[in-house]
């Protein structure tokens, strides 16, 4: 948790990641690429203090997460969400196992979310129903970009797709975070899209869609989706960390988000390992709308408390002390 | 009197990157431009080499196609840097080989539907600047009211300029009577919708001033001993 002027905030980082992007487990010249592009994204936005060497960021370990996270983090409970990537990865790039450990060793801080591929067919889904119950899953991260052999990617609401989200309705696995986010794939068709959202959420009204980076280039399309269907839900990761780098710009952002979907449907991400959650929880509590920016009206402490961690927790029912609860129903509140 | 190097870069000016609506000169995306009795070579170079190859194409093949229309140039070659894709797309463009011809089975789309698509977003992001301007000069002025404003009641500033070439794109009228918030056929909305039609262009605008933010900072990471550093540019 993280106290600022009297007000603590319980936080709940959703999308972290424990990696493996070392040389030895680079299968091919993609393998490079993608981490490569993540240091770019690291470097681009981070403040000078938080930018990490390139041989730190290509592989961090338990115990430093662990640092990271709830040491030096103010993170409470944070939420794997993994990327296999096995084309581009001997050992696949999320770690399951070790992050699989480390959830079971610390269960009331870290939540492990799974992943599944629709091309896998008939074997993936049994896979799915083995992973369901061993790993006790809640949710999974979903990456329509990701290559499979001739395939350069898939879409929600393909016929195949539709059938692991039916079984994962059956297991319980309520929570479906899709990677609809900027270009790190050399995708020739937009894979990124987030029109296929649409007709899943429409379809699928007990899951949740939460679509991480908030769609990001796509915002207005996002938003469009979002304000109609009530279960599709923003991740910030990616986008949070201009609050340095472009503070106005990520004003635009939080007040379009706040405007089309409401403050009950944002989550605070750090996507770690890409960056530390420390500076963005600070940052984040100390951040308001410019005041010349007068078509949005400023952020306020509830909002923020709801959008760092009470939203998330809602969503993974994450146990939040009362005092740090809103006093208020939520159902009560003015925006 | 410009050189020839000036006279292809200020030709170099007309190319913009499709989804930013910037021109590629302004973007850094020209990495070098040489010029050797009147044959010019061109490098391009992108923010990440996952840029996707379609906007890439788009950038290099008009950019061979402004410099091939000077009268002085006898021979062009664009090439781009440090692209997944540059070998594919280096070789298409050398043999004129258009974009289907370039990527085959991959190309689902043909170029003009792309272009014809960030011509209308840009317009909407042209139009959203133009009125959010308007608003925030004037407090009295209400949303709805935008439904009256014509082209003669936009300041004689860069932003409307920006509005009427991006018309002009579009291939809608810019004479002073006609209504300025509409869709992408020039016809106005009733004045009940103004307030949502705004919201909407406005996330659009911020959608394609983020990607501008977002190549910007990735191209000065990339290539940060070549190119400077940018400064905040939102409105």
């Amino acid at each position: 948790m993280y106290t600022k002027d009297g007000e603590t905030y319980f936080i709940v980082d959703a999308h972290v990641a424990l990696w493996d992007a070392r040389p030895e487990n680079q299968r091919n010249i993609h393998g490079k690429q993608f981490i490569d592009c993540f240091y770019d994204y690291h470097r681009n936005l981070s403040p000078e203090s938080e930018k990490w060497p390139y041989e730190e960021f290509l592989h961090q370990g338990s115990e430093r997460l662990m640092r990271d996270l709830f040491d030096e983090g103010h993170v409470d409970h944070a939420i794997f969400q993994p990327a296999l990537l096995d084309e581009f990865y001997r050992n696949g790039f999320g770690q399951t196992e070790e992050a699989f450990a480390l959830a079971n060793a610390h269960p009331d801080k870290l939540t492990y979310n799974h992943c599944w591929d629709p091309r896998f067919g008939e074997g993936g889904l049994k896979q799915l129903r083995e992973d369901a119950k061993r790993f006790g899953l809640k949710g999974c991260k979903l990456y329509t970009a990701e290559w499979r052999g001739q395939s350069r990617g898939w879409k929600l609401d393909d016929p195949w797709s539709y059938r692991y989200l039916e079984t994962a309705r059956e297991l319980g696995i309520r929570n479906i975070h899709i990677h609809k986010g900027p270009t790190v794939r050399p995708l020739d068709r937009d894979a990124f899209d987030v029109a296929d959202v649409d007709k899943a959420a429409t379809d699928f009204p007990e899951l949740n869609f939460v679509i991480e980076h908030v769609g990001l280039p796509r915002l207005e399309d996002f938003c469009w989706i979002a304000t109609q269907e009530p279960n599709v839900h923003a991740g910030l990761a990616v986008a949070i960390p201009f609050m340095h780098t472009r503070p106005r710009y990520f004003a635009e952002i939080i007040g379009e988000l706040l405007y089309w979907l409401d403050e009950d449907r944002i989550q605070f991400s750090s996507d770690y390992a890409i960056w530390t959650p420390r500076w963005l929880v600070e940052r984040f509590v100390d951040f308001q709308i410019p005041e010349d920016m007068t078509e949005y009206p400023p952020l306020t402490t509830a909002q923020k408390k709801k959008i760092l961690g009470l939203n998330a927790a809602e969503m993974y029912d994450i146990p939040v002390p009362a005092e740090l609860r809103l006093d208020q129903p939520r159902t009560a509140e003015v925006v | 009197m410009l050189t020839p190097e000036q006279h292809a870069r200020a030709a170099l000016d007309a190319v913009v990157d499709p989804e930013l609506d910037e021109p590629i000169t302004e973007l850094g995306f020209v990495r070098s431009l040489e010029v050797d009795d009147g044959r010019v070579t061109v490098h391009l170079r992108l923010p990440t080499p996952f840029c996707a190859p379609n906007f890439a194409y788009l950038m290099a093949s008009d950019a061979k196609d402004v410099l091939t229309e000077l009268s002085w140039t006898r021979a062009v070659t664009v090439e781009l840097d440090d692209h997944h894709d540059s070998e594919v797309i280096n070789r298409g463009l050398a043999v004129e080989a258009g974009y289907r011809g370039t990527f085959g089975a991959e190309a689902d789309t043909d170029l003009d539907e792309l272009r014809r698509t960030f011509h209308r977003k840009a317009h909407t992001a042209a139009m959203e600047r133009a009125l959010t301007g308007m608003l925030r000069a004037d407090p009295d002025l209400a949303e709805t009211d935008l439904h009256r404003v014509t082209v003669a009641d936009l300041p004689a500033d860069g932003t409307t300029r920006a509005l009427l070439r991006r018309r002009s794109a579009l291939g809608l009228g810019t004479d002073a009577t006609l209504p300025v918030l509409v869709d992408e056929h020039g016809s106005p909305y009733p004045r009940e919708e103004i307030p949502l039609r705004l919201r909407r262009a406005r996330s659009t605008r911020i959608s394609i001033d983020g990607n501008a933010h977002f190549c910007r900072g990735l191209l000065h990471t990339r290539y940060a001993d070549e190119s400077p550093a940018t400064e905040e540019t939102t409105a």
